[in-house]
């Protein structure tokens, strides 16, 4: 079943094209990582894709009425906002906001879908602590928690891992692998390459406004692909412990 | 949750009562409050209906109003320092006040006055609207405020400037510190509708508000009409700090420290800080203007005055406390 369906979708900012000509199409079941230099566009392409901005052509969720497109898709921006000291209990209740009818207080299955996105990330213990006054990583874990607390088909990240210890990096990426295997989809953008390849099922390359490359990490991440893209030399291998990449040098 | 509800509304109740009891006519406490319920005719009746009881309803209403637009605003901008004021509609509202005491339309009726302080704030509301757009981020509203409210100060300064009167510069200034000496139950007539109206369409604001703690992007998604937040937060602000405008002069710092005062009690949701704010400003407005009456009787000391030096030690504490515990 397809989740997100873009086609000659663009997004335009003033008189330049920041995206052109997308056609994207995710089932369910995807881990997709969206990688691609600074300025790429993969933020862009994400909010595009939400109806956040303004946009030509189609994606199926912007389609979608507010409330609608709430319940199929959540989002957590790459901006860690969280504006006000309320609890983290609280912060990650926020998430259930599209599925409590108006003027209604969060029921014990409301409840319980927070207890589950507090677990999910390791944040049993959390749920009294005063969310402002957390570590960046640990505010970082309770916004997805919020994202997870949403409980829609489709999750949709913005650079969720960066300034995440590694073990919480690598949770992180297993938790959203685990999602996918559960039949919901998580698009992920990332800039770590070696958690990319190990964890994403699919990867899409952007680069200056358009997809670059599409499809599984090895056969992505090619050599001349890195060197034109990324400017970069890697080592990548396919391991009996599964894809390794490792950054090598410039070019 | 249950209890601050209790101690919010025990609280703004007592001050009602209080404020209805306390007053420079010699009147005792069961005398007033029979005088109330059952007068028939007679001055004692006069005082406590025609007085006391416009004067008590309008600190209720008002206070109430100004903490909730407090809130509110604080909410959608998701800063602490944020002020009803902020969105220039005081500034218009007394504005048009000053003019019709200039122009001697005061002085003609009763309620010409707050009527044309009501059109400054639709001006007022107007301009926001046509400058800050239908659409557009909570920056270009502050922006869109500030240079209302300035232009607002300004023309009022020009006006005190070229006062050839300086009896009606003198009636601008008092107006402008705002009071409720001498209200009527016109004037609450004038501002009730108006002060209903904008605080139904900002209690509706409480969810949107919530989700707007994780940013106008995280909020948007999770299925927030920001468009329809911002107009209603526009017109319930408009509405309710008009109203109070027009009837009490320019009243600051309710709208500033009670929701900040409150903030920590209601677990920092902005929603819930809505109704706190609003039984919070009640009584913050019906206890300075039970102060008024108490502290100089003969002297006339203003409403604004008071808030403003009782406001302004408070939210310098505030800030203190918040700079040591590092927030």
């Amino acid at each position: 079943m397809s989740l997100l369906s873009l086609t000659g979708f663009g997004v335009k900012r003033g008189p330049c094209d920041i995206l052109r000509n997308i056609d994207l199409e995710v089932s369910t079941g995807e881990l997709v990582g969206i990688i691609g230099p600074n300025g790429a566009g993969k933020t862009t392409l994400m909010r595009g894709a939400l109806g956040l901005i303004a946009h030509s052509g189609h994606s199926s969720l912007a389609a979608l009425p507010a409330r609608a497109r709430a319940h199929a898709a959540a989002w957590m921006p790459q901006a860690r906002e969280i504006a006000w000291p309320v609890s983290v209990e609280r912060l990650v209740m926020l998430g259930r906001t599209p599925h409590l009818p108006p003027a209604a207080r969060p029921s014990a299955s409301d409840r319980a879908a927070v207890d589950r996105a507090l677990h999910r990330m390791q944040l049993d213990s959390f749920h009294t602590r005063t969310a402002t006054q957390l570590s960046g990583g640990e505010q970082a874990r309770a916004l997805i928690a919020r994202a997870l607390a949403q409980e829609t088909p489709l999750l949709m990240a913005d650079e969720p891992i960066a300034g995440l210890d590694p073990a919480h990096q690598i949770g992180t990426m297993q938790t959203f692998a685990s999602l996918a295997s559960e039949g919901h989809s998580v698009i992920v953008s990332l800039h770590d390459l070696g958690l990319a390849a190990r964890h994403c099922t699919r990867l899409v390359v952007i680069d200056k406004g358009g997809i670059a490359a599409d499809g599984a990490p090895l056969d992505v991440l090619t050599p001349p692909l890195l060197r034109d893209i990324f400017g970069i030399t890697a080592f990548v291998q396919n391991t009996s412990q599964g894809l390794v990449f490792q950054p090598m040098g410039i070019v | 949750m249950m209890r601050l509800v209790l101690v919010l509304s025990t609280l703004t109740a007592a001050l009602f009562g209080a404020a209805l009891v306390v007053g420079p006519a010699d009147i005792g406490v069961a005398d007033s409050l029979r005088a109330l319920l059952w007068g028939e005719g007679g001055p004692m009746t006069l005082v406590m209906r025609e007085i006391r009881l416009p004067r008590a309803l309008l600190a209720l209403m008002i206070g109430a109003a100004l903490g909730m637009a407090g809130a509110a605003m604080q909410g959608y901008l998701r800063n602490p320092l944020a002020d009803p004021g902020l969105i220039g509609i005081s500034g218009s509202a007394a504005l048009g006040a000053v003019l019709a005491l200039q122009t001697g339309l005061a002085a003609a009726a009763a309620f010409a006055l707050p009527l044309a302080a009501l059109a400054g704030a639709l001006v007022g509301v107007f301009l926001v609207l046509v400058l800050a757009g239908p659409r557009g981020s909570s920056l270009t509203l502050i922006l869109a405020g500030i240079a209302i409210s300035a232009l607002a100060a300004a023309f009022t300064s020009l006006v005190l400037n070229l006062s050839p009167n300086p009896f009606a510069a003198n009636e601008i200034v008092f107006w402008m510190m705002g009071s409720l000496a001498d209200r009527s139950m016109v004037h609450v007539g004038i501002a009730l509708p108006l002060i209903v109206a904008g605080a139904v369409l900002l209690a509706t604001l409480a969810r949107g508000l919530d989700a707007l703690t994780l940013g106008e992007d995280a909020a948007e998604a999770m299925g927030v009409n920001l468009r329809r937040l911002r107009l209603t937060l526009i017109f319930g602000t408009a509405a309710v700090v008009g109203a109070s405008t027009a009837v009490a002069g320019a009243i600051g710092f309710v709208g500033l420290v009670v929701p900040h005062l409150l903030r920590p009690f209601v677990g920092a949701q902005p929603g819930r800080l809505l109704w706190a704010s609003a039984f919070g400003g009640a009584s913050m407005l019906l206890a300075a203007d039970i102060a008024v009456r108490v502290i100089l009787p003969a002297r006339d000391l203003k409403l604004g005055v008071v808030t403003a030096l009782v406001g302004a030690p408070l939210f310098l504490h505030l800030i203190y406390r918040t700079r040591r515990d590092g927030l």
